[in-house]
């Protein structure tokens, strides 16, 4: 038997109750391979028949060392790896990363580019919003809005696809600016999307809000304060359905926010269904934050022309000695930095996504962290699922809309 | 630096001796070990800094004194501040108390960085590796850590690295 089959109360002596250790309560792993978790999670519950007396998050399954690598790349080589830890919001996590850089460099990033990043990063939170929708509504066994949800999301991919060449791993948003400027299908794309998106939101509510089926399994169910979020350390839709409308893009606005008009959707009950019903409305807003954007797209150039940091077009190679000399420099040994630190962090569709970056002086990071709203949404899961149904766990965990590879990094 | 922030700087340096230091505007404070828990629940009581939105450490080997530096970032939601606080731990035996007593979200944060660098806690109440599996040897994000399990050998170190390696024994 491995090890995480056979569990060791002794181990977890200080989290389960006396009576797990009298052996009145069952011990249950739920987990790594189950499929509500959402990942690779394994959960440690205590039960008292059916009733969850307590549950111990098991993390760590999808670690690939993501920041000690980083540490051994150049600022441009260590972006592609922010990809690869929330596998649903791909480019915000360059966003973040990018700001972080920028902010370290004081580089300033064209008005076009500050647009496109807008547009892409809220196409990005109503792609992983869908995900959501669909995956949590499916672990409530709602079936067709997975499907729905994910025929939506494809026009999303594709428009990855148009600006970027890949699916999810894009890598668009670069130090500066973007890579390259958007192809010109790109504003009918977005404005099929745009259109679309309102309608198809009506239908999963149709679906679901007054579904007497899901209200049984989300009013009520997953509780959580004000006061209990702030001092776990959580934001995001799970700050804003209880009641207080924080929101990192009009707090401490980045990429021009401050300039789009869109409301923060709260519900005050602090439960599943005031998340569902939270993140819904954040769809919708969404898009018009995109149809803005889109409406005031100005023209200019989508990358800094600072030579030092950023490299030449490719036509400037052939003619200008000095292109070809930073050409040659950026790809080869990167950029100095200054020596110091910043903290950078933007609103994921789990909460503030943020990221730590320290330079000392030189072309690589000398240590990168990431704040990820997917950790410290795990945190509470033993607040939350307290004198709970196991059947409502998967409830809850797919309320937090956890992403694991975000949570190991 | 932020006019607000400066009454705050300065009763900080006032009570607890903190450092304060400036970088592209964020405010940074550099506080001893034994100092942190005082000045972090000013800050909260007093000042506002009702979150506490990150914590990590970075390694300076091999400088030993101060060997890490603890970093956690707290954020004020009325003035949108956020203040970084700094704490030097040396690197032997090195261990700082915990910020769960103040802030209980930093419980995993403490966790993650005990796990990855090897900095304990004291009176944090789950002191165990979060990330890395339960019998993990070794901190990870240690700067003397490999970040490959093969080290690249050239003639000046290859002695050095045949040493160490854990070749089948007889």
């Amino acid at each position: 038997m491995s090890e995480l089959q056979n569990i060791n109360v002794g181990e977890y002596g200080n989290l389960v109750s006396d009576r797990a250790v009298k052996g009145e309560t069952l011990l249950l792993n739920m987990g790594p391979q189950h499929p509500s978790t959402h990942g690779v999670l394994r959960l440690l519950l205590e039960l008292d028949g059916e009733i969850v007396v307590n549950c111990i998050p098991d993390i760590g399954f999808l670690h690939t060392g993501v920041e000690k690598t980083m540490e051994y790349k150049t600022f441009q080589q260590a972006e592609v790896l922010t990809d690869r830890l929330d596998y649903l919001y791909t480019i915000g996590n360059n966003l973040v990363y990018c700001l972080a850089v920028e902010k370290l460099l004081e580089l300033d990033v064209p008005e076009r580019a500050q647009a496109i990043r807008v547009i892409l990063t809220e196409l990005s939170r109503i792609q992983s919003h869908l995900i959501w929708i669909g995956t949590s509504a499916l672990d409530l066994a709602a079936m067709s809005v997975f499907l729905y949800a994910m025929r939506e999301r494809e026009l999303i991919l594709d428009v990855y696809e148009m600006v970027s060449g890949a699916r999810m791993m894009t890598t668009y948003i670069r130090p500066g600016g973007l890579w390259r400027d958007v192809p010109s299908g790109f504003e009918a794309a977005v404005r099929h999307i745009v259109k679309e998106i309102p309608r198809r939101v009506d239908e999963y509510e149709a679906l679901l809000t007054k579904n007497p089926i899901f209200l049984d399994r989300t009013v009520g169910i997953g509780k959580i304060t004000t006061e209990d979020c702030l001092k776990w350390s959580i934001g995001g839709p799970v700050l804003r359905a209880t009641g207080l409308a924080y929101d990192i893009r009009r707090a401490r606005p980045y990429s021009g926010y401050e300039q789009y008009d869109f409301d923060i959707p709260t519900q005050p009950e602090g439960d599943i269904f005031a998340r569902y019903k939270v993140r819904v409305e954040e769809m919708r807003q969404s898009v018009r934050i995109i149809e803005q954007a889109l409406d005031k797209l100005p023209g200019g150039p989508v990358r800094s022309s600072n030579r030092k940091y950023i490299p030449p077009p490719r036509s400037e190679i052939g003619v200008s000695m000095e292109a070809l000399i930073h050409h040659f420099k950026l790809w080869t040994s990167g950029f100095e930095t200054p020596k110091g630190s910043v903290y950078t962090a933007i609103e994921s569709p789990r909460g503030e996504l943020g990221v730590f970056l320290e330079s000392d002086g030189g072309a690589k990071p000398f240590r990168v962290h990431f704040r990820t709203p997917s950790f410290s949404n795990l945190q509470i899961m033993s607040l939350l699922s307290k004198g709970h149904f196991v059947a409502d766990l998967v409830g809850i965990i797919g309320s937090l809309d956890i992403v694991l590879g975000d949570t190991d990094r | 630096m932020d006019t607000s922030l400066t009454p705050l700087v300065e009763s900080l340096q006032a009570r607890f001796g903190a450092q304060p230091a400036e970088f592209r505007g964020e405010v940074t404070l550099v506080l001893a070990p034994d100092q942190l828990i005082g000045a972090a629940q000013a800050l909260r009581d007093e000042f506002g800094f009702k979150m506490m939105i990150d914590g990590t450490a970075v390694d300076y080997f091999p400088q030993t004194q101060p060997r890490f530096h603890l970093v956690y970032h707290l954020l004020n939601l009325d003035t949108n501040l956020i203040l970084t606080l700094r704490v030097p731990v040396a690197g032997d035996d090195p261990h700082s108390p915990t910020l769960e007593t103040v802030y209980p979200g930093a419980n995993w944060y403490e966790r993650e960085v005990w796990d990855l660098f090897g900095i304990r806690f004291d009176g944090h109440s789950d002191m165990r590796r979060i990330i890395m599996p339960p019998d993990w040897q070794g901190h990870p994000l240690r700067k003397d850590y490999p970040l490959h399990y093969e080290e690249v050998q050239f003639s000046f170190n290859a002695d050095e690295i045949n040493a160490r390696k854990p070749y089948a024994k007889e």
